[in-house]
């Protein structure tokens, strides 16, 4: 695992000296990514906000024992977790293990069955009988309100834990083994998270480009 | 000489497209996948759909802290400072 970043010794120093401007930014950065993060555990979203607050608490009373053997991320996150999975086991909530650690266990096709040829076709076993058709949309209307719309719903749509990780690599922009650190998942469980989710969040956008044909 | 490879279904290959994506195809499979795409144009347009969609996802904005929140921690931050 990476240990601290200079960035993160400054930030450190920072607070350790009360300086307030840096601990908003710092809440400003993370707010987003821990808000997802807590909702893999927690049930509502006002659960999670105050799951965020908790954290901030945390982090700011352990300071002193912020050791640098991870990043400030990392560390940040792993509090979060504690708290979340704490609060879920007082709401009663079945942790969801399985989700993080066992994502395999049920399986879940990336595209319907039915759009392939049957195993026993005779000549092309498994190819499209239903291929997807080019979406042909103009680059600005790709890229407009409507259509970060459905994939926005999509997201919301997802279970937890794809959720999470799909908002962490691709709203938010980290790498793959910063998504495992804070998630505490493996590198191979993170991928079929973000295959999963990606793959629905595709056929949202095929379904709505379908609409207009 | 190489072995010629079996191929990749469809079906298979829109299973490996995170793999793909990820880089974390082992040569083997991704020569296959490639093999495959080259001569598909139901799982080129899936592709592509696919990179499309990362692009899509990529220009939605994060939630941002609302002022109210932002102002609660500050107020916590400075119960701590003066402790």
């Amino acid at each position: 695992m990476e240990t601290a970043t200079l960035g993160d010794v400054e930030i450190v120093r920072a607070l350790r000296e009360r300086d307030e401007a840096t601990f908003a930014a710092l809440a400003r950065d993370y707010h987003a990514s821990l808000l997802r993060v807590a909702q893999i555990y927690v049930s509502s979203r006002a659960v999670a906000e105050e799951v965020v607050q908790e954290t901030w608490i945390g982090v700011l009373r352990g300071l002193d024992r912020f050791e640098g053997r991870s990043t400030l991320k990392t560390w940040i996150f792993r509090i979060l977790t504690n708290i979340a999975k704490t609060r879920a086991q007082r709401e009663g909530r079945t942790l969801p293990f399985s989700a993080l650690q066992r994502p395999d266990a049920v399986p879940e096709a990336a595209v319907e069955p039915e759009r392939f040829r049957p195993p026993d076709d005779p000549s092309w076993p498994g190819h499209w009988s239903a291929r997807p058709q080019p979406w042909n949309a103009p680059e600005e209307r790709l890229l407009g309100a409507e259509v970060r719309g459905i994939v926005d719903s999509a997201i919301e749509e997802l279970p937890p834990a794809q959720r999470a990780v799909i908002t962490l690599r691709d709203v938010d922009g980290w790498p793959a083994e910063e998504v495992c650190n804070a998630l505490d998942l493996s590198e191979t469980n993170q991928r079929v998270l973000l295959h999963r989710a990606r793959s629905k969040v595709r056929r949202a956008l095929e379904d709505y480009f379908a609409e207009e044909r | 000489m190489t072995q010629p490879l079996e191929q990749l279904s469809c079906q298979e290959l829109v299973e490996l497209v995170t793999d793909y994506l990820e880089g974390a195809l082992p040569d083997e499979d991704r020569r296959r996948f490639e093999e495959h795409l080259a001569t598909c144009d139901g799982c080129s347009t899936y592709v592509e759909q696919m990179r499309t969609t990362l692009r899509v996802t990529g220009e939605l904005k994060a939630d941002a802290l609302t002022p109210e929140a932002e102002a609660a921690l500050r107020e916590a931050f400075r119960e701590w400072g003066a402790s």
